[in-house]
């Protein structure tokens, strides 16, 4: 099985992207998590750019989510949101609505922060958003908070509750999509 | 003023629905109007006093195409999950042309019972020698116990969609 692993940060030292790093690093044999870097390459949505084949990084995007069995975001929060970066690359892959690359998609949404919460609304923001675009979104919420701490110099996660938690919502979005595997193949 | 009161006998035997010339919807409050939407791939039969009808939820026509996306994903119908709809009676009841169909409807997996109430017509010959019977029947059902709970909220705060939705099915049954 095969899940993309889209963070929402640029930042190279991100915790959004080393708890993406971690969840890889904590799947069960089998399931390859693939971390996606072409966020910074995403133009910003045209509708009159929106034409068939869009721009090559949308194409890129929207082909890494169709070759996946799944998808894995890790969003921090921005003013009480999705980053832009993350809700623009949605917008494009959305498109056409009835036959986008996320639709019946098992997705999860996980997400740290600086702060106590752990970008609990933009999760939840998040998870609105691609219920839209049509992907089928797994019950799962990892909320990291004071992010920085539970960070090695490396950029490493060295907690270990957190990386329980993040097994757990793997476990949680591999038995959702392998749902979704067995009523495509029936 | 007189009153005759027919009572309406449910035929035996095997009837199937023309679905040339029968129809099933759904109305459902939205803001400050009513939404409806119709679902034209669907097959009924009354086979001896039980019916019973299926939809093919994808085949579900709105007004706008990426409105209807949205109601074939899994935040409404799940129509890749759950791709029929349907419902079989256990108990008919009539007095007249009234007619009140208990039975078991199943929306997106879920089975809850319902009672379709509406009328009956015929049966009667067609011009083609046929017999037909007719029912016009509609039920309201809380979207909520088939696990549609999708909303959004007005700006008053009120939240857009209604729960309580209109299932509405006209039927023209013919004979074998």
């Amino acid at each position: 099985m095969r899940i993309l692993a889209i963070s929402g940060a640029l930042r190279s030292g991100s915790s959004n992207t080393a708890l993406l790093r971690a969840a890889a690093e904590e799947a069960p044999a089998g399931v390859e998590l693939v971390l996606w870097d072409g966020l910074r390459e995403i133009p910003p949505f045209d509708q009159d750019d929106d034409l068939v084949p869009g721009p090559t990084a949308v194409e890129a995007l929207r082909d890494a989510v169709r070759e996946a069995d799944a998808v894995l975001f890790a969003t921090p929060e921005y003013n009480s949101s999705v980053p832009g970066a993350l809700k623009n690359a949605l917008d494009w892959a959305s498109r056409p609505i009835a036959t986008n690359a996320f639709r019946n998609k098992p997705v999860a949404v996980i997400g740290a922060s600086a702060g106590a919460f752990g970008a609990v609304w933009s999760q939840a923001e998040l998870r609105k958003v691609l219920g839209a675009m049509g992907a089928r979104v797994a019950e799962v919420e990892v909320a990291v908070g004071h992010a920085t701490e539970k960070l090695d110099e490396q950029g490493e996660l060295i907690d270990g509750t957190v990386r329980q938690e993040l097994r757990d919502a793997v476990a949680t979005l591999v038995t959702l999509t392998l749902e979704s595997l067995a009523a495509a193949a029936a | 003023m007189s009153t005759t009161i027919d009572q309406a006998v449910i035929p035996t035997g095997t009837w199937t629905a023309d679905t040339v010339h029968s129809g099933l919807s759904f109305e459902v409050p939205y803001a400050v109007a009513t939404f409806s939407g119709d679902v034209p791939g669907f097959q009924a039969t009354l086979t001896d006093g039980v019916l019973a009808g299926s939809a093919q939820i994808a085949s579900l026509r709105v007004k706008d195409e990426a409105l209807q996306a949205h109601l074939l994903s899994p935040e409404f119908f799940d129509a890749e999950r759950h791709p029929e709809v349907s419902f079989t009676s256990t108990a008919i009841r009539s007095e007249g042309d009234r007619v009140a169909i208990d039975g078991d409807l199943t929306i997106k997996g879920v089975t809850k019972p319902a009672t379709l109430e509406g009328t009956i017509t015929g049966p009667a010959v067609d011009h083609f020698g046929a017999t037909r019977v007719g029912f016009k029947l509609e039920t309201v059902i809380d979207r909520r116990e088939f696990d549609i709970n999708w909303n959004m909220p007005l700006p008053s705060g009120e939240p857009a969609l209604s729960n309580d939705v209109t299932l509405k099915a006209d039927l023209t049954l013919v004979g074998a």
